[in-house]
C-alpha cells in the first residue's frame, strides 16, 4: 500500500446532514457518511457520490455559494480553518442555506 | 398545501403580535406527504437583523442547526420557516424570493397591522436552482 492509500484508509467516517430541499439531489438520504480529514475533502467526497449537488453547493467559479453555511458540529466553518478545517471521526457535519427575508 | 396545526398556527401569529414592530421569525417541522407539507411543531427564533428588524429578519443558522437536531430526535424535518410583514401585507417581497433557499418548503408570512395579527399565507418556494425559483402560493389546512 503507497502512503497515499494508506492515508486515505486512516480517515475517519463523518456524517453529513443534508437539509430537506438538497435531498432529491442527494439519493433523497438525510445523511450521508463521507471519508474525510477536512471539511473540504468531506464536500468533494459528497459531491463525487452525488453530483447533482454540487451546482447546489458551488458557483460557476467554484467557491461555496455564500447563502451555504457549513457546520462542523455547532461551529461555522468560516470561522475555523474554512475547507481546511479538521475532520474528525464521528463528527457532525451540517449544510444549512440561509434564512432571511424582509417585507421591503 | 401546507397542514398546521390549530396550536402551531395561533402561536406563530400571536409571535409577529409579540415582537411587533418587529419581524418575527421561526421554523416549521414535521414531514413531506407527497405535495403536502405537514407540521407537527414550530421553533421560535431570534431576529438577528438588529440594523433593521421593522422589515428585515435573518435566522442565526446555528440556531438552525440545533432546531434541525431536535427535530432529528423527534423524526421531524424542517419543511418551512414563517416570518411577519408588520404593517405590510401578506405577501412575498422581492427581499423575501432573493433571500429564499429552501425549494419545496413553505414560507409562511403574516400581517401584522398595528400589532394584531391580520392575514397569513403559505407560499411554496419552486424551481430547479436560483435562476428559476419562484414563490407560489399555497392552501393552508388549519386543523
Amino acid at each position: 500500500m503507497n502512503l497515499a492509500a494508506l492515508l486515505w484508509h486512516h480517515l475517519g467516517m463523518a456524517k453529513i446532514h443534508i437539509p430537506t430541499p438538497l435531498r432529491p439531489y442527494a439519493g433523497k438520504q438525510p445523511a450521508i457518511e463521507v471519508k474525510a480529514g477536512t471539511i473540504g475533502e468531506a464536500l468533494s467526497d459528497l459531491v463525487a457520490k452525488h453530483p447533482d449537488l454540487r451546482r447546489h453547493l458551488y458557483s460557476d467559479d467554484g467557491k461555496l455559494r455564500a447563502f451555504v453555511n457549513v457546520y462542523l458540529n455547532d461551529e461555522d466553518v468560516r470561522y475555523l480553518e474554512k475547507e481546511a478545517t479538521a475532520v474528525k471521526d464521528s463528527d457532525s457535519i451540517s449544510i444549512v442555506p440561509s434564512i432571511a427575508g424582509g417585507a421591503i | 398545501m401546507l397542514k398546521l396545526p390549530q396550536p402551531a398556527y395561533d402561536s406563530l401569529r400571536r409571535h409577529g403580535e409579540e415582537t411587533y414592530p418587529h419581524e418575527c421569525c421561526g421554523v416549521l417541522l414535521g414531514q413531506m406527504d407527497g405535495q403536502t407539507r405537514v407540521v407537527s411543531s414550530t421553533a421560535r427564533c431570534g431576529n438577528t437583523r438588529t440594523d433593521s428588524p421593522e422589515n428585515r429578519y435573518h435566522i442565526d443558522p446555528r440556531e438552525l442547526v440545533r432546531i434541525q437536531r431536535e427535530g432529528r430526535e423527534r423524526d421531524e424535518d424542517i419543511i418551512g420557516f414563517y416570518h411577519s410583514h408588520p404593517d405590510h401585507p401578506a405577501q412575498w417581497s422581492e427581499t423575501d424570493l432573493r433571500e429564499a433557499h429552501w425549494f419545496g418548503c413553505s414560507y409562511v408570512i403574516t400581517s401584522v397591522e398595528q400589532g394584531k395579527a391580520a392575514l397569513t399565507n403559505s407560499f411554496e418556494l419552486v424551481g430547479s436552482d436560483e435562476g428559476d425559483k419562484k414563490l407560489v402560493g399555497e392552501k393552508i389546512e388549519v386543523a
